[in-house]
């Protein structure tokens, strides 16, 4: 059977080998990681260890407060942010964006990043990604946080993409993360926090900031991800400059091409042709690719984020996002090129 | 280990292990539109007919959760926010869990009167209290089916029948009776995969035909838009089949359990036991004896898994929220073990664990 080919690793990536074997390890110890009892305790040992490891592979000194995932993270973090205000870029994920009325929302430029401020509130919460699901903008999160922090004001750093591909910016306030955007399992996320000061406790379990039965295997699923390998990554480099250049070459436009980008993500412009039809024959020919993240994807609505980055409608709605896994091959980028080319060139 | 604790968690039955490790493969995100997404999202919607299935609901829908607390969330937050203005007393039993308690406590600071029934001291509500209490001035009734500390039965229906005279909407945690007992008339029911030999971080709530709450959280609008973050097909799997796992064995686990509670209190005979003997889950044990130190004795049993009370309240030194309100005094309370049994738990287990049980609270008595 011909291989079918995903490069949709933004939307989820396959487990990896290491995170299955932690899952089923951990599948051996279900006893509550609350019981007072020694099965109990050895559940509690193995949830703390994972914690411990995910904070050390991502060189973190704070609190990892685990939830099911991203979304959750990001509603404990403004829902119950200690901070008066709240303001998020134009860009963000929705996940962060419909906690966030429009007048909160801060303008992006041309290349996808976020606009400050000048009169930033002290005290204010600000929203910003590391890394956009859709475009693979990366935000300089570091003079970000400078900025802000000069402001007295705390950053929020939405790093499902990033974390486990590029180190976590340092000055971030809180952060969230997701484990199965990074070869772990769905069904769990993290929030970090610098200090818990900045949230508003509820809940019995994670210190007192989340409430329900701790769900240890999928935690070290998490940590075992989190310390694979990423060799693939300079594979993934070369392979997104590889389709940068050819779909220019074969007419097409590179979203944010100009400005620094995750390496595992590219979104590209076919002229004339709308995404969805570009999803569908991709599809028939057995590639998986995507038109903005997978959570609007049914609804092939615009992209919010190439709307705020000025992009007109008829344009965005050409636009499909390719994006690389630790699984993928060479092969499978030459397949979706010579499908690409196929698809532009036939119908010019 | 003999594990006598089933109200905390329940091991994963080697059938949801099987069916979650096949799962592993497929690995796409349900909401991708690709085929890849889709196959994800054909385990999803399995899982979602298997778990309305064993819950004999064939109408309304059900949403897929974290678990039981974030589906209670849901359900509690979300219905006290959509009520009318003139509707502003939250209804719940002194005996819930933490999850539905701090939940409807916490909506005091929305402006909501919580009302908390007492029960009596068999552990079911009066009913009196209940039908004086819930009128048209209540945004919702909360009520457990089986108590996770003293596995007491509540009349769900008779409450209800009150309720829906009212017009109130009944949210019921049927947490620990899912799988085991028929699942009570609600408007709204929570349940989790766990407590049924299903994997740790999965739940639902199941919701009536025509009811609409808003979310509790915001996202890519998966579920409906009333619960957001992308969906586990292994969990949701995981959960599917411990469900239909549940159903099928269920008279076989009953009689299991109602022979394992016969012999359990023959040998406890000396032992009180809290809460209602008739009116109650037979999986569950939750017993005393004067003058005892359960805490004591439950670090001294190395190789039985049992506990005090609920899990989640485990550590903290707290007397049972639960025991206090069916009427033990502090010294009451402190002799009380919880012992939980099911499935997996042999006749043989649970004689060498009471034995050992007995020997420990003999000697505490003769040390005293």
């Amino acid at each position: 059977m011909k291989r079918r080919i995903y490069l949709d690793h933004a939307a989820t990536t396959p487990l990896l080998e290491c995170a299955r074997m932690a899952l089923l390890d951990g599948f051996v110890h279900w006893a509550n990681p609350s019981s007072p009892h020694a099965a109990g305790r050895e559940a509690r040992a193995l949830l703390e260890a994972a914690r411990r490891r995910i904070a050390a592979a991502l060189d973190w000194d704070g609190e990892v407060l685990f939830t099911s995932g991203a979304s959750e993270a990001l509603a404990i973090a403004i829902g119950r942010s200690t901070s008066d205000s709240v303001l998020a870029g134009a860009t963000e994920h929705d996940a962060v964006l419909r906690h966030v009325p429009p007048s909160q929302r801060l303008e992006v430029d041309t290349g996808g990043h976020v606009l400050l401020p000048d009169d930033l509130a002290p005290g204010t919460l600000v929203v910003v990604q590391h890394v956009n699901s859709e475009t693979g903008v990366i935000q300089p999160l570091d003079a970000i946080a400078e900025l802000i922090h000069a402001a007295g004001a705390y950053l929020l750093a939405d790093c499902s993409q990033s974390a486990g591909k590029m180190p976590l910016p340092r000055g971030a306030d809180m952060i969230a993360l997701s484990a199965h955007k990074l070869g772990g399992p769905i069904g769990i996320g993290a929030l970090l926090v610098r200090d818990l000061k900045r949230l508003r406790p509820s809940g019995g379990q994670e210190q007192g900031y989340r409430a329900g039965t701790e769900a240890m295997p999928l935690a070290c699923g998490f940590a075992a991800a989190l310390a694979a390998s990423r060799g693939w990554l300079t594979d993934a480099a070369d392979w997104r400059a590889m389709m940068d250049n050819a779909i220019i070459r074969a007419g097409g436009e590179v979203v944010a091409g100009g400005v620094p980008r995750l390496c595992t993500i590219g979104s590209y412009r076919m002229p004339g042709v709308s995404a969805q039809a570009q999803l569908i024959r991709f599809d028939m020919a057995g590639i998986a690719v995507s038109a903005g993240s997978a959570c609007s994807s049914g609804s092939l609505r615009t992209s919010h984020v190439l709307a705020a980055m000025g992009w007109s409608e008829s344009a965005a709605s050409q636009v499909v996002r390719v994006s690389i896994g630790h699984d993928s091959r060479a092969t499978d980028i030459d397949g979706f090129l010579v499908q690409w080319q196929a698809m532009a060139t036939g119908t010019r | 280990m003999i594990y006598l604790d089933y109200q905390a968690t329940t091991a994963l039955a080697p059938e949801v292990a099987a069916a979650m490790t096949a799962a592993m493969d497929h690995y796409g995100n349900p909401n991708s539109a690709h085929r890849i997404g889709r196959i994800a999202a054909a385990d999803v919607e399995l899982a979602r007919d298997r778990v309305m299935t064993a819950l004999g609901r064939g109408d309304g829908r059900l949403i897929f959760t974290s678990g039981a607390t974030e589906a209670l969330n849901t359900a509690i937050l979300g219905t006290a926010r959509s009520a009318p203005a003139d509707r502003r007393r939250v209804v719940t039993l002194a005996t819930e869990h933490a999850a539905v308690l701090d939940t409807v406590l916490s909506l005091r600071h929305e402006g909501f009167e919580p009302v908390i029934l007492p029960v009596e001291r068999d552990g079911l509500v009066d009913m009196d209290v209940a039908e004086a209490a819930i009128d048209e001035r209540a945004a919702l009734l909360a009520v457990m089916q089986v108590n996770n500390e003293i596995g007491v039965i509540q009349p769900v229906a008779q409450l209800g029948a009150i309720a829906r005279r009212c017009g109130v909407p009944v949210i019921c945690d049927a947490v620990q009776g899912f799988g085991r007992l028929a699942v009570p008339e609600a408007d709204m029911i929570a349940i989790t995969a766990h407590k049924i030999h299903g994997p740790k971080g999965v739940g639902a709530l199941w919701l009536r035909e025509g009811l609409d709450i808003p979310p509790l959280m915001h996202g890519g609008g998966q579920e409906g838009g009333l619960r957001p973050g992308t969906l586990a097909p292994m969990l949701c799997t995981g959960f599917g089949v411990a469900a239909q796992l549940a159903t099928e064995r269920r008279e076989a686990d009953m009689a299991h359990v109602e022979a394992l509670w016969a012999r359990a209190r023959d040998l406890f005979a000396d032992w009180r036991l809290n809460g209602s003997d008739e009116q109650r889950y037979h999986g569950n044990l939750n017993i005393r004896r004067g003058g005892l130190d359960a805490a004591r004795l439950l670090s001294q049993l190395r190789t039985i898994a049992l506990s005090l009370g609920s899990a989640c309240a485990s550590g903290t030194g707290r007397p049972s929220h639960v025991l206090r309100a069916i009427g033990l005094k502090d010294e009451e309370a402190r002799g009380a073990l919880r012992i939980g049994f099911g499935r997996y738990t042999t006749m043989d287990e649970l004689e060498q664990a009471v034995a050992l049980i007995n020997e420990a609270a003999a000697i505490q008595r003769v040390a005293a």
